[in-house]
């Protein structure tokens, strides 16, 4: 019986995983197709909802959790994360201030 | 007790679920840090498409040439692909005994991977047919590095996941080909958040 729970456990996460990620597939298309809100707005809401996607992804698809067994492939992904941080944050970051400066 | 014998651990008794979801935790926990390497990778083109994003050099722009119904549909042909291969790890984590289950699924995700990178040729070929080439303007050659290098990262993995078909004819589902399956998951489901990635950053705001 074991096994059986865990299939129905584990097919209930997938399932969840595929609407929740065509939910947030979707609002963002809404957003930007009918463009209610200011652009600014609409960026911003676009990059969270990715974000959230993401989020999703790495917990329903890749079982990323806090469990015991999943920390070491948690622990990679937060270090992972620092550095692209780091990386884009500061690659943007110096890019955009030389071009005002230039322009 | 001879010291130049050391004690060598049993091997862990597989073939139940759990024991299973057990073995090759130290390689599933290697392929982890490859995939975190490209991921890399891809953040270091996304860094370049950003700091490009407005170099078009009076060429064409992201709004005129990005086609929002059809970056839809390769984001959903990825997303239901995702979930086909989940249910394929499924059955081959719970229901290793239907084989053929497990085969069908591993097909249709195949399929779909072949439809997206069919459907972002098609884009392609659309684009440079309206003078938007890479050698264009810097934001085309960022938008090209970074798309092109995602559908080179899927048609890699359709390939190996033709290779693993063969595997699974001819060695049948043994510990080996288990594991590879199970690294190939990984890979896919990471290629889709990659795609998730663009789809927002590249396709949706450079349509706003």
């Amino acid at each position: 019986m074991d096994r059986h729970d865990g299939y129905r456990r584990t097919l209930r996460l997938y399932r969840s995983g595929l609407l929740l990620a065509i939910i947030l597939t979707a609002v963002p298309t809404a957003l930007v197709h009918w463009a209610g809100l200011s652009r600014s707005s609409t960026l911003t809401w676009v990059l969270l909802l990715v974000l959230a996607q993401i989020v999703v992804h790495l917990h329903c698809f890749l079982h990323i959790g806090v469990k015991r067994s999943g920390r070491n492939e948690l622990g990679l992904i937060l270090f992972t994360a620092v550095i692209v941080l780091l990386m884009v944050g500061g690659t943007i970051m110096v890019f955009f201030d030389q071009m005002q400066r230039m322009g | 007790m001879n010291s130049s014998h050391p004690v060598v651990p049993l091997p862990m008794k597989a073939g139940r679920p759990h024991d299973i979801e057990r073995e090759g935790q130290p390689r599933l926990l290697g392929f982890w840090v490859f995939l975190m390497s490209d991921a890399l990778i891809f953040a270091l083109l996304f860094a370049v498409y950003a700091t490009m994003v407005n170099a078009t050099d009076g060429g064409p722009v992201g709004k005129a040439l990005f086609d929002l119904k059809a970056s839809l549909i390769e984001t959903l042909l990825l997303l239901v692909s995702s979930f086909t291969f989940a249910m394929a790890s499924l059955n081959l984590t719970y229901r290793p005994e239907r084989l053929g289950l497990l085969v069908t699924w591993l097909c249709t995700t195949l399929v779909l991977g072949l439809a997206f990178i069919g459907m972002e040729l098609n884009d392609f070929r659309l684009m440079i047919g309206d003078g938007a080439t890479a050698q264009r303007s810097g934001f085309l050659s960022a938008f090209y590095a970074l798309v092109s290098t995602h559908g080179l990262h899927v048609s890699a993995g359709c390939l190996w996941l033709v290779v693993m078909l063969v595997q699974l004819k001819v060695f049948g589902l043994d510990a080996r080909v288990r594991l590879r399956l199970k690294c190939l998951a990984l890979f896919w489901h990471f290629l889709d958040v990659i795609w998730v990635a663009i789809y927002g950053i590249v396709y949706l705001q450079g349509l706003v």
